[in-house]
């Protein structure tokens, strides 16, 4: 059964070229194709990464399922209801089980507050449960996610690390009890030898606190280990969908397999193949017609300068948008 | 056998605060080979970008530098003065690639012309060779020639990055410092990037003979594994283990080295348990006694947190900074338990 | 809780003005009027108003400071102590007054209008480029015309001036937090925009804040005295700058300048006694002020 399910966003920005481009090349205002027909579920309790390099459109996506941002067309419906056109009250509903964990833990922390505070505004501001129970349950939630309550709750933002920082917002989005968390490469500016232990504590409150949880990252490897599915992204769309497993041990889109043949391994010995990719990383605005990987692909073909391929079920579960299949 | 390029004895560099005094580098010991890729390992505040400007002498006032011995390829950097220094050795033999490079470049100026500025100020006054020059570098590192005519803005992050490896190889330096060079940029430009770096070396060598030698820093232990010859290992300002690349990854010794393997997923072991080093790095004002990892550390004893280990050879060419090495082929087994760090 | 956090944030501010030397100076010199403002009809020997008679029997006019009158008398025998002393009170008061609600104003307009930006920002920004075309003298005589004389009448007009400088800085400084991610994870969190200001951006802005109400009550001083040495005071409710005009009026400025020192005094010592104290705010607003 589907939490979440994602049907053709798209997120398009237009931009108003300046004064002398519009008497040169006549106006056209440019349009930035962010995230342009993207659908996908999110099934109950299964952790989802979404992959892709910047500009792909994943953290556009998180934003516009976090009700953060409002797409250009498309629709959100969550545990089956429409939510882009919301009201504020059903808004505020939808933060309840809603959140998401945000990637800078020096700039997501409001310096001002203490850190029961921090973990005790999302009550607060929804208003729920009165002074006892709140400080109840932010104790709880700061034991949860691996700080001595005692120990921290009367510390400020600044007198933290960095994984001490990431776990202060873990709690923040935990202390509502959502359902669905959006977390947004929350590792990337985490020192690497605490990466492991911030990874699998969201791992475990996923099962503990039952949890579904779309982890948006650019790094492989960590999605390799935390995600059950796949999406990789490219561009505004998505190129290939399915299980990890499959996706890592078979990958059938040319991306793809570029991708993953371009993550570094660890081990002195091992020899990785060349990733098959030409050129550089396109602009996201004035996309050619057809499949938007055309000028990279090494397979490319005529079809796929005049059609763009959708996403079909090539195996068992597995998606791929290729004229390839 | 390689002759020794770069010759490091026991360097120390600390910063006068009004906390106190922090002590960036305490006494590092290491040394780079010619034509080889030494990889410096570590995690933010441990050092590694204070000790690329201490040998770079980009230190700040406040800052003070010792070092038993500062050497490279037969000059004594300790004793040279400071236009010396900028005459025969920076950028000429030891450039730099700095952190962020990319931000580095000047927004007004197009790009060739600032790697042609770097080319004019150091030897060439012939504007046609420092054209085809420039061109070259370009060619070496992968970007088109046209792109020379660019401002900085209008190149990706990646491409500009090239530019400013363009910039570091004017003067075929004998040695290239690169502090995260590919931190930021796209896994995809990444390697691009790093596999020009390994061509540019070969191409040198079929070209002219010279040799090229990359102290490459980075946090990030999959790109070290891939790119390194030698591998240093540094901690809150120390080095933890030293030894060839293959040593370090298949016989590890320093506690530090077998937790970080720990941590870092690989995408080619799907279901492996990560297993994180709990606490954190020290403050570098506090004096340490002893071991500076002693306290994260699974396997101390209470020697370890009053004796500073000594940064001995312990097989050749592999260096620790341990005093229970007998006791190595234990650790190595415990290291991968997930109890064993759960204390 | 709520006392606790109070004191903690006296403490802190505390804290931070004794850190330097010129914000010591100014905290004793600030707390020395504050002092005599609210023990005002403890310390004041006479009447204000009352003419008195020496101890000789004769009229106290224009005496220079002795024993018997330790700041001197003025034309009509009135003891300059006890004016000084009441005028204290008033002058400060205005400051006090004036100057906070002004950075209320401002404050106000600035967080609204870098919040939400857009039409209301424009309609706000307008508004105060229009204001910032007032003049404060004029304004003042035109109420005083319309409307007599009043202490209030010189509030308004000092407020109407007063908080347009504070509302453009705290409008830019706003800007620049909304765009912190903290910010964007409140929204995320259920944080309505009203809570988001007030509770989420506010606290940010507290030392700026802090700075320009200094700054506002040092202005608003300065705008009394000046308006009140011009004529245009409260008659009946003493200043400072009254007190100069009585002394203008008087014709014995060469002649008494006792009556000129003291209340002159006075006034650089509040002021500046203020502008010492945002010093210790502004190296804080703005940290590459502090010393190496």
């Amino acid at each position: 059964m589907a939490i979440l399910e994602v049907h053709n966003l798209k997120q398009y920005f237009y931009l108003n070229p300046g004064l002398l481009a519009r008497l040169a090349e006549g106006a056209k205002p440019r349009v930035i194709k962010a995230v342009d027909g993207v659908s996908f579920n999110i099934e109950v309790g299964e952790i989802i990464g979404l992959a892709g390099e910047s500009g792909c459109g994943k953290s556009t996506c998180c934003l516009a399922i976090a009700k953060l941002r409002e797409p250009t067309a498309g629709t959100i419906q969550y545990k089956g209801r429409d939510i882009t056109h919301m009201s504020k009250l059903e808004i505020l509903e939808y933060r309840r089980e809603v959140q998401i964990i945000f990637q800078d833990p020096y700039e997501s922390l409001n310096p001002r507050f203490t850190i029961f505070d921090l973990v005790a505004e999302p009550l607060r501001a929804l208003r729920i449960g009165n002074r006892w129970e709140l400080y109840r349950v932010v104790v709880d939630v700061l034991a949860m996610v691996g700080l001595d309550p005692d120990e921290y709750k009367d510390r400020y933002p600044h007198q933290l690390s960095g994984g001490e920082r990431q776990r202060v917002g873990i709690a923040q989005a935990l202390v509502l009890d959502p359902e669905l968390v959006i977390a947004d490469e929350p590792l990337s500016m985490l020192d690497v030898s605490i990466r492991a232990g911030i990874l699998d504590l969201i791992r475990n409150l996923s099962k503990r606190m039952q949890f579904s949880c779309i982890y948006v990252s650019h790094d492989l490897s960590i999605l390799s280990n935390i995600s059950e599915r796949l999406i990789i992204m490219y561009l505004g769309k998505i190129m290939e969908l399915g299980a990890t497993r499959d996706i890592i041990t078979d990958p059938l889109h040319p991306y793809t397999r570029a991708l993953i043949s371009a993550v570094p391994i660890p081990d002195p010995a091992h020899q990785r193949p060349v990733p098959n990719i030409k050129g550089e990383v396109s602009q996201d605005f004035d996309l050619p017609t057809g499949c938007r990987f055309q000028g990279r692909c090494p397979r490319v073909m005529e079809v796929c300068r005049t059609e763009d391929p959708t996403l079909t079920e090539v195996r068992s579960g597995h998606f791929t948008a290729c004229h390839l299949y | 056998m390689k002759r020794i390029l770069l010759e490091i004895k026991n360097l120390k560099t600390s910063y006068r605060t009004e906390k106190g005094t922090v002590k960036a580098v305490d006494g590092v010991t290491l040394y780079i080979k010619e034509n080889e890729v030494f990889g410096l390992v570590g995690e933010s505040g441990c050092g590694k970008s204070t000790l690329i400007r201490s040998i770079m002498r980009l230190l700040p006032q406040s800052a003070q530098m010792t070092a038993e011995m500062l050497r490279f390829s037969g000059y004594d950097l300790l004793s040279m003065t400071e236009s010396e220094f900028r005459e025969k050795i920076l950028w000429q033999e030891i450039s730099l690639v700095p952190q962020s490079a990319m931000n580095a470049l000047n927004p007004v100026y197009r790009v060739g012309n600032q790697i042609m500025e770097a080319i004019r100020a150091h030897r060439e006054d012939d504007k046609v060779e420092r054209v085809r020059k420039t061109e070259d570098l370009f060619h070496l590192v992968g970007l088109q020639s046209a792109f020379m005519k660019s401002y900085p803005h209008e190149l990706s992050g990646g491409m500009r990055q090239r530019a400013m490896i363009a910039m570091s190889l004017v003067l075929e330096p004998a040695l290239i410092i690169m502090d995260e060079p590919t931190t930021g940029l796209d896994v995809l430009v990444q390697e691009r990037i790093l596999r020009k770096l390994k061509l540019i070396r070969q191409t040198w060598m079929e070209r002219s003979g010279a040799t090229a030698s990359i102290l490459l820093i980075t946090h990030d232990i999959s790109v070290i594994a891939e790119m390194s010859d030698r591998i240093g290992i540094m901690y809150s300002g120390q080095l933890m283990e030293m030894a060839s690349a293959m040593d370090l990854f298949y016989e590890p010794y320093h506690p530090y080295t077998l937790g970080l393997k720990n941590s870092f997923p690989s995408i080619l072991a799907l279901d492996s348990d990560l297993i994180s080093i709990p606490g954190a790095p020290p403050n570098l004002i506090e004096e340490i006694p002893g071991c500076v990892f002693a306290a994260r550390c699974p396997f101390a004893i209470p020697e370890c947190r009053e004796i500073r280990p000594e940064f001995r050879e312990v097989k050749p060419d592999h260096f620790i900074a341990c005093i229970r090495t007998d006791h190595v082929e234990d650790f190595r087994r415990l290291a991968g338990v997930k109890s064993t760090w759960q204390s | 809780m709520k006392l606790e956090a109070i004191k903690n944030f006296t403490a802190g501010q505390a804290r931070i003005i004794t850190k330097n030397k010129f914000g010591v100076f100014g905290s004793v010199v600030l707390l020395f009027f504050g002092l005599v403002g609210i023990l005002t009809p403890w310390l004041a020997p006479h009447d204000p108003w009352v003419s008195l008679y020496g101890a000789d029997g004769c009229l106290a006019m224009l005496r220079p400071p002795c024993l018997e009158f330790p700041l001197g008398t003025t034309i009509m025998g009135r003891d300059i102590l006890s004016q000084m002393v009441y005028a204290t009170r008033t002058t400060v008061l205005i400051g006090l007054v004036s100057g906070l609600i002004s950075i209320i104003i401002g404050a106000n307009f600035g967080l609204l209008s870098g919040y939400y930006g857009g039409k209301l920002d424009e309609i706000l920004m307008r508004f105060t480029d229009i204001v910032y075309g007032m003049p404060f003298l004029p304004f003042l005589i035109v109420l005083i015309a319309l409307f007599g004389r009043s202490l209030w009448f010189v509030i308004i007009a000092i407020c109407c001036i007063v908080w347009r400088t504070s509302a453009r800085v705290i409008r830019a400084q706003t800007l620049a937090i909304k765009q912190r991610q903290f910010i964007l994870a409140a929204k995320a969190r259920g944080c309505s925009n009203f809570r988001i200001i007030y509770k989420h951006i506010m606290p940010n802005l507290l030392p700026l804040l802090l700075l320009y109400t200094s700054f506002n009550i040092a202005w608003s001083i300065l705008a009394e005295a000046g308006a009140s040495f011009l004529g245009f005071g409260d008659p009946s409710n003493l200043s400072w700058g009254g007190m100069l005009y009585n002394l203008w009026i008087s014709g014995k400025v060469r002649t008494a300048w006792w009556w000129f020192a003291w209340p002159s005094i006075c006034i650089i010592l509040l002021v500046s006694s203020l502008v010492f104290i945002s010093r210790a705010y502004e190296e804080i607003a703005n940290p590459r002020l502090k010393q190496r």
